[in-house]
């Protein structure tokens, strides 16, 4: 694998680097290529390389050079910068706080409904799962960015800790009240860390508003325009971060790091609940050595939560820089092969692999049709789907995803501020002030930015 | 007196010269250039669009109060480091510098850690006080010392100080060493013969001889603790937790590269080199002065 994954990347740098100008012709004979830059780290990065492979096999007009560039964040600067420098690839992997900066890109990407109307390739986007259709699409429809990778965020918990602690390993608690006592019962049983979260922002407070059906932002999440203003400093999340301040303080809950830091914390064993991405169930399933469970989003008593909103990332068909259009053949390859991964037995292939979503409901029923979930093995595999269509499938403004622009750089204030107030600094309530005021500058900055 | 080399015209020297010229051109005047550039201006992130808007960037910077606390980590944290690599460096080689067995073998191996790279450097702490999987921090833990530099800043900053000065000892070690050496060793037998103990040695002829290497020293700790240590910055604590361990040069690639706000990085970046131009030229106009070569 190691390998393999060394000799790919040596290729696609060397085809990078040094057939630039003769790449884009696809000459008689010669297969058209098709840079696709990612941020998947193995295993799952290899498993996107070989959808590629696949694609790759099934014809030979076009050739999709798949390479990795970094983590997310890291694949979206080197397209950003490759695009200033006129290099960009065809196809980028943008993980989804960075689909408000995408959309707001103009000429540097080609969007979807544009791409596949000119390349008369087909694409049927009614099937895909609403949550994941409305986050790339524009308010009346419009698909701006392939769907691919997408998660949401899912509770897993400990059934061992449970069942020392007395608790019923079988029903984790709907409710944070019922999130709570469980969590000073594995306390009073000597658990050390009974929970923790991944991802503050996306879980804590971005899946937080939306089960809880209110908003983050103004104009539908900022779904409606660039002029969003953030709604995070409202009683609810005020309320919520006041008591994981306290939990915090009181041993309950530790926070475990920004991003994806507290992973690890669950596997090892160390804390016993972790709110975390559906598609940490891989590794769970590799390094648990433990019982465990999978389970929806708590709500707080009297709400009656709906759709959980999804992660993960989409692809984006791009420009070749400020000054460099793409062919109407390179067009065409990159709509044949996002047509490909369109493919139920693709996308169905992919979540049974992943633990990511399977994201249109054909790939859905054909992995149920094969008894996937019903072995022992899957045992909660479908939990993130039931998720996403909770509350009857109705999606509301504040519950079809979210489009803010600078949206890295709010994600990181609000943990920022989040660890302020850990640390005693500030109240849980002067850190969603702050951080409310802080988000909003970035939002009328990049509002102005991006102007035209 | 110093030999004078006469070249026949002028087209030669100014060849010989251009190797050089154009490096310094190349690498060091146009960044800077297209930084002072930059910083005039606000775009959005793909360049298409790019507005002119004059001091802004200068105005929005230095009336945040996040930059204004970056400025105050950079203060706490550059002088600790300097201070804290320079002084563990110049004990260190004192003790090595005495005549003891294997002294050969003690100087290698404090050499070693500047050879190690910042990130990795970074990664060796971490092992040592990771609140959960180090052996330091369970340890501190266990004894009811409650450690946890994610949550707790000042431990942060505690922790980004000690990996980034434990980096430059080794450098700094290597230069008191051999400035220790270059101490006639008559000057210290004619102290020791006037009766003076080891510690009034030291302070008394020692450490005014070592003045030249430490005063180069300084400059050079400082100007490491400014500029290289976001390696080992990134790999920590990443400027956190909130902004604790957020420098300037760790903020300017927050903005800039991260969140891809290239006006106010490059505006940081002006202010940076600005800085650093004005405490070199300090150093050197008023330090100098009282160091005797």
């Amino acid at each position: 694998m190691f390998r393999r994954t060394i000799m790919a990347s040596a290729v696609a740098l060397g085809l990078a680097g040094g057939a630039v100008p003769a790449s884009a012709q696809g000459t008689q004979g010669q297969p058209v290529e098709l840079q696709f830059w990612h941020g998947l780290t193995q295993p799952l990065g290899g498993m996107l390389e070989q959808i590629a492979a696949d694609f790759n096999a099934s014809q030979n007009r076009y050739r999709v050079v798949a390479s990795f560039r970094g983590s997310y964040p890291e694949t979206m600067v080197a397209a950003i910068a490759a695009f200033r420098a006129g290099q960009a690839p065809h196809i980028v992997q943008m993980f989804e706080v960075g689909t408000g900066t995408m959309m707001a890109a103009g000429r540097a990407i080609k969007p979807v409904h544009e791409l596949l109307a000119e390349t008369r390739v087909n694409i049927d986007f009614s099937d895909y799962l609403p949550g994941v259709r409305g986050y790339y699409s524009l308010p009346d429809g419009r698909m701006m960015s392939m769907p691919f990778n997408s998660s949401t965020s899912v509770v897993f918990y400990n059934k061992d800790a449970f069942r020392r602690a007395n608790l019923n390993p079988d029903a984790f608690p709907e409710t944070w009240e019922g999130v709570e006592q469980a969590a000073r019962a594995l306390k009073a049983a000597g658990v050390a860390c009974p929970m923790t979260t991944a991802w503050p922002t996306w879980t804590q407070v971005e899946q937080f508003s939306a089960i809880h059906n209110i908003p983050l932002a103004t104009q539908a999440n900022g779904l409606g325009g660039l002029n969003a203003e953030l709604r995070i400093a409202n009683p609810l999340l005020t309320r919520h971060f006041t008591n994981l301040v306290n939990w915090q303080r009181d041993g309950l809950f530790r926070y475990g790091g920004r991003d994806g830091a507290a992973d690890a914390l669950f596997p090892s064993g160390e804390c016993a609940i972790i709110f975390a991405s559906s598609g940490l169930r891989a590794r769970i399933q590799r390094e648990a050595q433990f019982q465990w469970g999978v389970a929806m989003l708590p709500v707080y008593q009297g709400t009656t939560p709906i759709n959980s909103i999804i992660g993960g990332a989409s692809f984006w068909a791009m420009q070749g820089g400020p000054n460099r259009q793409r062919s109407a053949e390179e067009l065409q390859g990159v709509a044949q092969f996002f047509a490909w991964l369109a493919r139920p037995e693709v996308a169905a292939k992919w979540h049974t692999d992943t633990g990511f979503l399977p994201v249109t409901r054909a790939a859905f029923e054909r992995v149920r049709a094969t008894g996937f979930y019903d072995q022992p093995a899957n045992a909660g595999a479908d939990v993130p789907i039931q998720q996403m269509l909770r509350g009857g499938g109705q999606m509301t403004e504040n519950s079809m995803g979210i489009r803010l622009g600078g949206f890295v750089e709010i994600r990181t204030i609000i943990q920022e501020e989040l660890e302020r107030a850990f640390q005693g600094q500030q109240t849980a309530e002067q850190a969603l002030v702050n951080a409310q005021n802080r988000g909003n500058a970035v939002l009328r900055n990049f509002e102005r930015q991006n102007r035209n | 007196m110093r030999k004078k080399v006469i070249f026949n015209g002028v087209a030669l020297p100014y060849l010989l010269l251009l190797p050089q010229l154009v490096i310094t051109a190349v690498f060091f005047f146009w960044p800077a250039g297209q930084a002072i550039y930059g910083s005039f201006l606000r775009e959005d992130a793909f360049g298409l669009s790019r507005d002119f808007v004059g001091l802004e960037n200068f105005a929005d910077i230095l009336s945040d109060p996040n930059y204004l606390g970056a400025v105050w980590n950079t203060v706490i944290f550059s002088s600790a480091v300097a201070f804290s690599a320079l002084g563990v460096a110049i004990f260190l080689a004192v003790q090595a510098d005495k005549a003891i067995r294997g002294s050969g073998a003690y100087k290698t191996l404090l050499i070693w850690p500047y050879a190690v790279a910042p990130a990795v450097a970074a990664v060796l702490w971490l092992f040592l006080f990771h609140p959960q999987i180090g052996l330091l921090g369970r340890f501190l833990n266990g004894i009811g010392i409650p450690w946890d530099y994610k949550v707790n800043g000042n431990q942060a900053m505690l922790l980004v100080i000690i990996a980034a000065a434990w980096k430059q000892v080794s450098y700094n070690f290597i230069f008191f060493l051999a400035g220790l050496q270059s101490i006639p060793r008559s000057v210290l037998e004619a102290a020791a013969i006037d009766g003076a103990r080891p510690t009034r040695r030291f302070w008394t002829v020692i450490f005014p001889l070592l003045a030249p290497t430490s005063f180069f020293l300084l400059v050079v700790n400082i100007v490491y603790a400014f500029f290289d240590t976001f390696g080992t910055i990134h790999a920590l604590t990443q400027g956190g937790p909130g902004q604790a361990t957020t420098t300037l040069i760790y903020k300017v690639y927050v903005d800039g590269v991260q969140n891809l706000n290239f006006g106010a990085s490059a505006a940081q970046s002006v202010v940076l080199m600005a800085i650093v131009i004005a405490l070199t030229a300090v150093q050197f106009r008023f330090i100098e002065r009282k160091v005797h070569y």
